[in-house]
């Protein structure tokens, strides 16, 4: 950590209208670090990376790389510079080969044919390199999402890559992926690479990072060692009041309320489907929460889908309100008074053009039909409701629910099943990619609902946040459901046990 | 300067100007364009004659328009035009005063073949284009095998005024096009299914998981599509007292989806305008009209036509002006300033 820094941002503003994105930000990274950039949604993470990458221009300010000020137009011309970003969605093409994608666009060529064989052999070098082999001719979607990470990366750093950026690489990965991941950019960094990297998780920031710049509402809020930061201090610098650290003492020490004995809402025996999730036995009862926890790909949203029957069942039986019931479609399942937030939630839950008010009414429309509209008035009357209640941060109701940031967004689907008051609500990670006081806020209101009586199947990959809120925890592992243990008489080392393959 | 930037911003705008430019054009050439005479109670004049040839083509595109709003395109209307003219003119043919069966057979005819592309699309999974692509194709068959491959003479006086006749001074199938954009307009604005289409368009898969029947309601859009098309089959055929299962409504699929998008809805799917699209076909029939009455040679017009298509296309994508406008002022501004690029989103 000697010497002047590989990138520096002296003083840089940037604003768009109505928005003081950047304000005076000084950022250093130097050669050989990773240092993390951490802040809630909106303090001007992904700002400052535009702008360091060509995406958007500075007001003010300056960039330096290598001592000399730079501006980059074109997200091209940063690259040509020597920077790399990686964003969270793999930008790659899956239909291609390894190799293609690796060398698409810079073919190295013979006789004014591709050279193939060149190709695949510089491919291959440039992974083993990062310690990854792999068949480079097959195409890219045979591989899971961290591999396909892994050749971005070797993509981005193949040719004078002088600086990494990396933005939330590791939302879509498991445990083991990610420490994959991190091998690789353990690697990167004796080879003097510069690393910038963004994530919303606390224990990763820990696990990789030499040193942490947190921002805040478009400052830089400042800049530590990560081995000087304790994580409450990283908490309450990130939410900018001291008040986090007790309240996240208190989370801990608060004990779920007791178990009593209820009929479940919904009972499920032997549920499965042939390819997609083996025979499950689960209940939900009303007034409480169920925390499903797993691996990636251990079968928790398998079972959420089969329980709302977004996945039709092909084994067991079932039963809703004490009567038997088979639940064909989400259809089905909505008219039992079921709702489902869904894991992946710019894909599979927001319409991201239409307006927050006409995304919170849609499920309560379906429900009725499309023959009895509700009125527009009573449709803002729904709408400026629950803004209210769950503290939704908008301009108005006919904000499009796109430009709202993914706490935001997740609250209004939260409100989006709300509206049509149902008896159950299935929450597939509805906190990934929030940051911590949008997910406390989550979290409370679950816990709200659940005193009035909802009952809730909590599905995260957080294990700590799985163990602090369920009053009964099923473990999954390998498609299949391995335990069930009292949320209030087990501690997180136990679960994490049972989805290693421990024993109770 | 500002309020007309802001009035820019409107999805209309652009539509309304171009219609406007086009009138100008006209105007320029023939003073008394705009001018209506009354003759034997009926209203005359170019208006009327560009709201009547249009009504077709409004009728095709109501129905493109909201299945091109739920991501999809319905490519066999022109056939299904051919089709539900030839069931009628058949009928017809037997006995000329049959004309409430003869509309009744047209219209189911639209119907049972808009349903039969709804389900190769919503049900079958088929993708929208090459599902449609069958009807297209197979449909002129069947009008042809409907029609003996022969020109059918319609001569029923009946039938003739639904296309041809006056009602309360306009003519009868303006009325027709009208209460097809009133009818649209209240199941879109009244009901809810303007708001199921446009987030089946959106985000399907986020639209199965709130509950909605997507299936059923793209079903419906192409029935829908199939109604409109022998709507505009029936008026098409009394227009011009004959059906011709080889060049009735050929083409007309390409008009329709040109007045879709001129209207400014999406070939992507999501947010529609019917408003936008009845600009749309009135911007492309008064450009045929405009076309003839300024003497471009009959040979040349289709070239023209393109010509301006392309330059209205052009001039409505946000993209392309913003690339022109930086172009542009490069070109004057030169050393000036550096150019003022918008934030890319």
């Amino acid at each position: 950590m000697t010497g002047s820094p590989i990138l520096e941002t002296i003083g840089l503003s940037k604003s768009f209208p109505g928005v003081k994105a950047l304000q005076k930000v000084d950022f250093r990274l130097y050669k050989g670090e990773i240092h993390t950039l951490m802040g809630q949604n909106g303090a001007g993470k992904s700002t400052l990376i535009n702008v360091l990458t060509g995406v958007h221009e500075h007001d003010a300010g300056e960039i330096l790389l290598g001592g000399q000020p730079v501006k980059f137009a074109t997200p091209l011309e940063a690259e040509a510079a020597g920077i790399r970003t990686l964003y969270q969605e793999v930008n790659l093409c899956p239909n291609l080969s390894v190799a293609e994608n690796m060398f698409a666009g810079r073919q190295p060529k013979r006789r004014g044919a591709i050279d193939w064989k060149t190709i695949h052999a510089r491919a291959e070098a440039a992974l083993a390199e990062l310690n990854v082999s792999l068949d480079v001719t097959k195409s890219l979607d045979t591989y899971p999402i961290a591999v396909q990470q892994m050749v971005a990366i070797a993509r981005a750093v193949s040719v004078d890559a002088r600086v990494l950026i990396l933005d939330e690489p590791t939302s879509s990965l498991d445990d083991s992926e990610v420490a994959r991941l991190f091998d690789v950019l353990r690697k990167l960094k004796q080879s003097d690479i510069a690393i910038l990297f963004v994530t919303h998780f606390l224990e990763q920031t820990y696990a990789i990072s030499d040193r942490i710049t947190v921002m805040r509402n478009g400052e830089c809020e400042g800049e530590y060692l990560a081995k000087d930061l304790p994580v409450e201090l990283l908490v309450s610098k990130m939410v900018g009041h001291e008040r986090m650290t007790e309240r996240l003492q208190r989370a801990e020490s608060e004990p779920p309320a007791p178990m009593t004995a209820v009929p479940p809402f919904i009972e499920m025996h032997g549920v499965g489907r042939r390819g997609v999730m083996n025979p499950v036995d689960i209940d939900v009862q009303p007034g409480q929460i169920l925390g499903l926890a797993g691996l990636l790909g251990s079968g928790r949203t398998e079972t959420a889908r089969l329980l709302f029957g977004a996945e039709r069942a092909d084994a067991g039986t079932m039963t809703i309100d004490g009567r038997a019931a088979k639940l064909h479609s989400p259809r089905d399942a909505v008219r039992h008074g079921i709702g489902y937030c869904p894991e992946d939630r710019k894909k599979e839950g927001i319409v991201a053009d239409l307006s927050i008010r006409e995304n919170i009414i849609l499920a309560l429309q379906a429900r009725l039909g499309w023959w009895r509209s509700i009125s527009k008035k009573k449709q803002r009357e729904i709408a400026d409701d629950y803004i209210g209640r769950l503290g939704i941060t908008a301009r108005d109701a006919e904000q499009p629910i796109g430009l709202l940031s993914g706490g935001n967004q997740q609250k209004v689907l939260l409100a989006r099943w709300l509206a049509t008051e149902p008896k159950m609500l299935i929450l597939d990670e509805p906190t990934r990619g929030i940051d911590v006081a949008a997910k406390f806020e989550i979290m409370d209101r679950m816990l709200a609902l659940c005193a009035k009586g909802l009952g809730i199947l909590f599905i995260s990959s957080e294990v700590s946040e799985v163990v602090r809120v369920s009053h009964r925890i099923a473990v999954l592992r390998d498609r299949y459901k391995v335990a069930e243990v009292a949320g209030n008489a087990t501690s997180e080392d136990q679960v994490y046990r049972l989805i290693a393959g421990g024993n109770q | 300067m500002r309020v007309f930037k802001a009035a820019l911003q409107h999805p209309l705008a652009w539509p309304c100007l171009t219609l406007v430019l086009l009138v100008l054009l006209d105007l320029t050439h023939n003073a008394n364009f705009l001018s209506l005479s009354m003759l034997d109670g009926h209203l005359f004049g170019a208006p009327i004659d560009i709201l009547n040839r249009a009504a077709p083509l409004v009728l095709v595109s109501l129905g493109m328009t909201l299945v091109i709003a739920t991501r999809g395109i319905d490519i066999s209307v022109g056939a299904v035009v051919a089709i539900a003219g030839a069931a009628a003119a058949t009928i017809l043919a037997d006995d000329p005063h049959a004309v409430g069966e003869a509309l009744i057979a047209a219209l189911t005819v639209g119907v049972l073949a808009g349903m039969w592309n709804g389900v190769l699309v919503a049900f079958v999974g088929m993708q929208p284009i090459i599902a449609t692509l069958i009807l297209m194709v197979a449909g002129r068959g069947v009008a042809q095998l409907l029609t003996g491959g022969q020109i059918i003479p319609i001569g029923s006086p009946g039938y003739l005024f639904v296309g041809g006749g006056y009602l309360a001074r306009m003519p009868c199938s303006v009325w027709v096009a009208m209460c097809g954009i009133a009818l649209t307009a209240l199941l879109m604005n009244r009901t809810a299914l303007g708001l199921f289409i446009r987030a089946i368009g959106i985000n399907p898969v986020a639209t199965r998981l709130v509950g909605l029947r997507s299936g059923a309601i793209v079903f419906g859009v192409y029935t829908f599509s199939g109604l409109t098309a022998a709507i505009a089959g029936i008026l098409a055929s009394s227009n011009v007292r004959s059906a011709d299962g080889n060049n009735a409504g050929l083409l007309l699929e390409l008009d329709a989806i040109l007045a879709v998008t001129l209207g400014g809805t999406s070939l992507l799917g999501g947010r529609f305008s019917l408003a936008g699209t009845v600009l749309g076909a009135l911007i492309i029939q008064t450009l045929t009209y405009t076309t003839y009455s300024i003497g471009v040679p009959p040979e040349a017009t289709l070239v023209v036509k393109a010509a301006v298509v392309l330059v209205v296309s052009v001039v409505q994508s946000a993209t392309a002006r913003t690339v022109l406008v930086r172009h542009l002022r490069r070109a004057f501004a030169g050393v000036s300033k550096r150019p003022i690029t918008e934030a890319a989103k």
